[in-house]
């Protein structure tokens, strides 16, 4: 302890001799000076606090074990995700089970979501398995010409693809009640994922052609089993190991899941250890929530419709003044890339086309923007999104509309509830939700 | 060249074997196979050799735990009811979901193989896949009598099971359009 004050004490008086010469004198720095300030910095670093000052007095980090082996944000940065919904079952419960927890999406910028801020969820609150990735392995069967099992090594053999996609649950329903984008909106995220193609390892299998459709597999207590198209599977899915540039995180699948582009979260089956391919729909456990009255509503619970709300500014937010504010937000669609976004900054009437950050990703946030100037009045703000093959972001009184039904405060949009979110500005420049 | 190519062609459809690229993987074995599949479709193939009526099941369903978390005829408690306290004069619809809003499973689903593959696979809690074929069978049988599905001294075997009739199976129920590649989810529904 006393040496690491002395070496500490030392620094600085070293750094502010050094930085004092300087300024007092207006000298350029003489060669042993400088080799005088830079030899004892190389030696005393390792001894230092936490945090030091420099000699401009900015704190300074102390480089540790830990923070080289695997980096940290900012202290300064206390984003945190939270249990979903809102006076819901909690998260970690006493057990140390989780159930729903969604991301903050008052905070993101740009369009991918750190794996630690990624929104998950488990079937009916659960502990997220421990899968030591050797013992682990993936087996296809059913209706094809040869089984095939595949460790996690045969799995990065295969040729792998890279891609941005959303994932989002379908329980991410906005009401008057939430407070903020978060509650609203905050069960679904945007990760890079890098796999296998699900197609290559069918074909590896070999589809007889009585297959239509396949039933994946995970290996969490209940086996969570969902039941989807094959013309879905030989689209677009991927059998995924990789989460933002490292391996998927464990409470996102570790060591494989299951990318079901552009379909509910509970699809996009976790700790993938079995798929099954098979002739008909088996409706096995997680497929019971898609069980609806007819076939046309039902299909509204496989792929989610286009999608946007805007992040900032958002309920809970507070504007300092009037003046310009750039209106940030996602946009995201099951049916393909956004190939649009409009905001409206007087609650619908008029509608003005955001910009696009980047190029639209298929099945991906999109981030957009749109610059405007507050002139201080009570006012309401919202986005509605179109995707590449047309669908547009309907409000609820649309969707009522279009089911022929009766439109009150209560409707309840079928399928994953994909209408506009206004958020209202108030004239002390506080935002809150535009739906209360 | 052109007849070259076509004998290249005929001769990858003829033989699935020239299909395999990578030759990445193993085949696992027929036990392998069976041990871990515990998918059971709606044609019951799957199903394994047992049985088990009403009355066992209600003796299980008290044995088990299962009355702890759902109420001791299948409603009433915490976890999501199992039978339908609406009255039994309402149209099937309108009594098959729960207080929860959850779907009442042995009343709503379209084949009672799903409630055999969803109390096998997931129950009960804490001890998922814990009991043996008799025992589903009989809380299989316990549900869908609570229901008023089938009678109280029906036996459930592999061949009954996949042949109860479902009050909601319909033409439409549990079925679902085609998907497409850049097809909206539904025909018609621009949103």
């Amino acid at each position: 302890m006393g040496s690491k004050r002395t070496s500490r004490r030392e620094l600085l008086k070293s750094g502010a001799a050094a930085a004092g010469g300087l300024a007092v004198l207006g000298q350029t720095p003489a060669s042993a000076q400088t080799s005088q300030f830079g030899t004892p910095l190389h030696d005393t670093m390792p001894n230092m606090p936490m945090s030091g000052t420099t000699p401009t007095g900015t704190p300074m980090i102390k480089g540790t074990k830990e923070l080289v082996e695997y980096g940290q944000r900012s202290h300064f940065v206390t984003s945190m995700r939270m249990a979903h919904p809102m006076g819901g079952r909690p998260s970690p419960d006493m057990f140390g089970k989780t159930f729903h927890v969604a991301a903050p999406l008052q905070d993101s910028v740009g369009v991918v979501t750190p794996s630690s801020l990624h929104y998950f969820a488990t079937t009916r609150g659960a502990f997220v398995p421990d899968i030591d990735p050797k013992q682990h392995t993936l087996t296809i069967h059913g209706v094809v010409d040869r089984p095939i099992t595949f460790t996690m090594e045969d799995l990065k053999r295969l040729p792998s693809v890279t891609r941005l996609h959303f994932i989002e649950c379908a329980g991410n329903r906005h009401n008057a009640r939430h407070k903020n984008v978060q509650e609203s909106h905050g069960m679904t995220s945007c990760a890079e994922w890098t796999g296998v193609p699900l197609s290559t390892l069918l074909k590896e299998c070999g589809l007889k052609s009585s297959a239509t459709w396949f039933v994946a597999e995970g290996a969490e207590e209940v086996k969570g089993a969902s039941s989807m198209p094959i013309a879905k599977a030989m689209d677009d899915c991927l059998v995924a190991y990789g989460m933002n540039g490292e391996a998927v995180r464990p409470q996102n699948g570790y060591p494989l899941r299951l990318m079901v582009p552009g379909y509910e979260g509970i699809f996009h089956t976790k700790w993938l250890r079995r798929i099954k391919v098979v002739d008909r729909y088996y409706m096995n456990y997680n497929d019971y929530g898609h069980l609806e009255k007819t076939s046309k509503e039902a299909a509204l619970a496989f792929q989610i419709g286009p999608k946007s709300v805007i992040t900032a500014p958002s309920g809970g937010q507070q504007l300092p003044g009037k003046g310009f504010y750039e209106i940030s937000g996602l946009a995201w669609s099951g049916g393909g890339a956004i190939r649009a976004v409009e905001v409206s900054t007087d609650g619908g009437k008029k509608w003005n086309r955001a910009q696009i950050k980047g190029t639209p990703q298929r099945m991906a946030h999109t981030r957009f923007g749109y610059g405007w100037n507050w002139d201080g009045n009570e006012t309401e703000i919202v986005s509605r999104c179109t995707d590449e093959i047309g669908q547009v972001q309907p409000t609820r009184e649309e969707v009522a509309k279009y089911w022929n039904v009766p439109f009150d405060r209560n409707y309840r949009v079928p399928g994953l509830d994909n209408s506009v979110m206004p958020w209202r500005i108030a004239r002390d420049g506080s935002v809150t939700n535009g739906l209360a | 060249m052109g007849s070259l190519k076509f004998a290249a062609i005929a001769l990858l459809l003829a033989s699935p074997a020239l299909a395999q690229s990578y030759g990445v993987g193993r085949t696992p074995t027929p036990d392998e196979l069976r041990a871990m599949d515990i998918s059971i479709g709606p044609t019951g193939d799957e199903l394994p050799v047992g049985h088990g009526s009403a009355k066992e099941g209600a003796i299980i369903f008290q044995a088990k735990g299962c009355a702890g978390c759902h109420g001791k005829a299948g409603a009433g408690a915490m976890a999501p009811e199992l039978q339908s306290n609406k009255g039994q004069d309402l149209p099937v619809w309108e009594r098959g979901r729960g207080k929860s809003g959850w779907m009442i499973l042995p009343l709503t689903a379209p084949y009672a193989t799903i409630v055999w593959d969803y109390i096998h696979r997931g129950m009960p809690l804490g001890k998922e896949g814990s009991l043996t074929a008799d025992e589903v069978y009989s809380l299989t049988a316990y549900l869908l009598f609570l229901n008023k599905v089938i009678p109280e001294d029906q036996v459930l075997d592999k061949e009954s099971l996949p042949k109860v009739k479902m009050p909601m199976a319909s033409d439409d129920y549990g079925r679902l359009p085609d998907w497409k590649h850049g097809a909206p989810r539904l025909a018609g529904y621009n949103h």
